[in-house]
């Protein structure tokens, strides 16, 4: 089953790390890519820009607004993605767990809603 | 009287904290309802909370909790009289009812709960959890988290396990004599199970994991006491104590994580170690070695570090020797290979890792690649070692590991 991991981080909490704690949680990531990837589960995965960079786009009544900033407004951002396919949830939280994001913020599981599948 | 009522919540903390298990195991002990029994008893500790503020706490908190669990027990069982079962039940919830039983001392059935929990029927997953449940009273949220599994799941897997104990007829009882060591491995492997996931919480900060570590270690002395001739018992709870003496050594000031050939073995708990030792000693003059016995006693040759500066190496190799062809476990094997670099040289070490390496258990293990990445360092060979020290990062969890293994790749000029 795929699984879309959801790295949530206060980017303040990030910017607060000293410079060298900062560069070893980056690294870090580096090598649990490198790990999803030797063990067979890797599908997918980015690091996203910051919420500074995003825009967003609404059609309402036939109106397009496009608004400056993300869509929900709240302390921590969706900083990055990892898309895995393991045999069950136990196995995609034991992955979550390992990620560097959920030492330093939050890691949301979601199972993918395959093509197809009601 | 904010006082009283704050006087009142910390004696009913305090029943249930000791009295949680016992009470779920009388109550449950003839029906075999775990799960109406714990329903029962979380009504009577609501009451308790409601009522003892302003009546004061009663002379035996455990006898009143007992009466009105009971009571709420009769009145869900009238509730449900249509069941098949209902007359049997209401057979034994009369027997429940007798009064004599709330004054006198309750029996102790905690080891015959214990033994249904780590039943063959019931998933070996599960095990554990259901044992934390309805013993120490855990929510299946703080299991969720300890054991890494989504808290739905959790809740229904231990909502299954009760309704198996009850429709399947798993008995409440400690097995007979001769199926005893098998059934008895059971339920310390589930309490080693436990004590594993909380030695994972190396901070021990995480509160809603309730100090799992120490509660396995409580549930291992538990057993010790009322098993006081069964040499695995002793074993285990030996080797807990042990492994619990070092955990203060197991961080530095900083935080930061101390390998266990760094530590400084005066900041380890010697009252503990003591225990362990005469634990361990008990446990062999019963003429019965077995598994937790032969770790234990590798947790006491790197004890001897304490008296003599040194941990015992051969001694630690030849255990994990015999550990290995007592299990097959992949990791007694992984630790004799760690142990042999101790005394024959990383090459010695490095070989035995090598005849390891097809073993799928070790793939996506951390301290196969941790211990793999040292040995590599030490034998000179340094960019095999920070391809090893990566993968060993990239499947670390605690991030203190990961930053001293960060440190020792950092140190080959990775």
């Amino acid at each position: 089953m795929e699984y879309l991991l959801l790295i949530h981080a206060d980017p303040a909490g990030l910017q607060a790390l000293r410079e060298a704690e900062r560069s070893t949680a980056l690294a870090a990531y580096g090598a649990y890519m490198q790990a999803l990837q030797t063990a067979g589960v890797a599908r997918g995965g980015n690091r996203l820009r910051s919420a500074d960079a995003t825009t967003t786009v609404r059609v309402r009544g036939g109106k397009t607004e496009v608004l400056n900033g993300p869509f929900i407004e709240t302390r921590e951002q969706l900083g990055g993605y990892y898309l895995i396919d393991v045999p069950d949830l136990d196995t995609a939280l034991s992955w979550a767990a390992r990620c560097p994001g959920a030492s330093h913020g939050t890691v949301e599981v979601r199972p993918i809603w395959a093509m197809g599948e009601s | 009287m904010p006082q009283d009522r704050l006087e009142a919540s910390r004696a009913a903390e305090d029943a249930a904290r000791r009295s949680y298990g016992k009470l779920v195991a009388f109550l449950a002990a003839r029906t075999r309802d775990v799960a109406g029994a714990e329903d029962a008893l979380s009504e009577a500790f609501a009451a308790a909370l409601a009522q003892w503020p302003a009546r004061g706490v009663p002379d035996n908190p455990e006898a009143w909790l007992l009466t009105v669990a009971r009571h709420k027990m009769v009145d869900a069982a009238r509730l449900r009289r249509h069941d098949e079962a209902a007359a049997g039940y209401f057979g034994w919830l009369a027997e429940l009812a007798e009064p004599e039983t709330a004054e006198t001392s309750l029996p102790d059935r905690r080891l015959e709960l214990l033994f249904a929990c780590a039943h063959p029927g019931i998933e070996p997953a599960t095990r554990a959890p259901l044992m934390l449940q309805t013993v120490l009273g855990f929510d299946a949220a703080t299991m969720a988290s300890a054991f890494l599994v989504a808290p739905a799941t959790m809740g229904q897997r231990l909502v299954r396990a009760k309704a198996k104990i009850r429709q399947a007829g798993i008995g409440l009882q400690v097995p007979e004599r001769a199926h005893l060591p098998e059934r008895l491995d059971a339920v310390l492997e589930a309490i080693y199970a436990a004590y594993a996931e909380g030695w994972a919480d190396a901070e021990g900060a995480d509160p809603r994991r309730r100090n799992l570590a120490g509660e396995a270690i409580w549930l291992g002395r538990l057993v010790a006491a009322l098993l006081p001739e069964q040499p695995e018992a002793l074993g285990l709870l030996a080797l807990m104590l042990h492994a619990h003496a070092r955990r203060a050594a197991r961080r530095d000031a900083q935080g930061e994580y101390v390998p266990l050939a760094l530590q400084d073995s005066a900041r380890w708990d010697g009252t503990m170690i003591d225990e362990a030792e005469a634990l361990l000693r008990r446990a062999s003059r019963l003429g019965a070695p077995g598994r937790y016995q032969l770790e234990a006693a590798v947790q006491s040759a790197h004890c001897a570090r304490r008296r003599t500066g040194g941990a015992q190496w051969t001694a630690i190799v030849q255990l994990y020797e015999a550990l290995h062809a007592l299990t097959g476990s992949p990791v007694a094997a992984l630790n004799r290979a760690v142990a042999l670099a101790e005394t024959q040289g990383p090459d010695a070490g490095l070989r035995a890792l090598d005849a390891l390496a097809g073993d799928a258990r070790l793939a996506d293990y951390q301290p196969y690649w941790a211990a793999r990445a040292e040995l590599l360092a030490r034998s000179g060979a340094h960019e095999p070692a920070l391809a090893a020290y990566q993968r060993a990062i990239g499947l670390e969890r605690d991030p203190a590991v990961r930053r001293f293994l960060q440190r020792r790749a950092a140190a080959l000029g990775g």
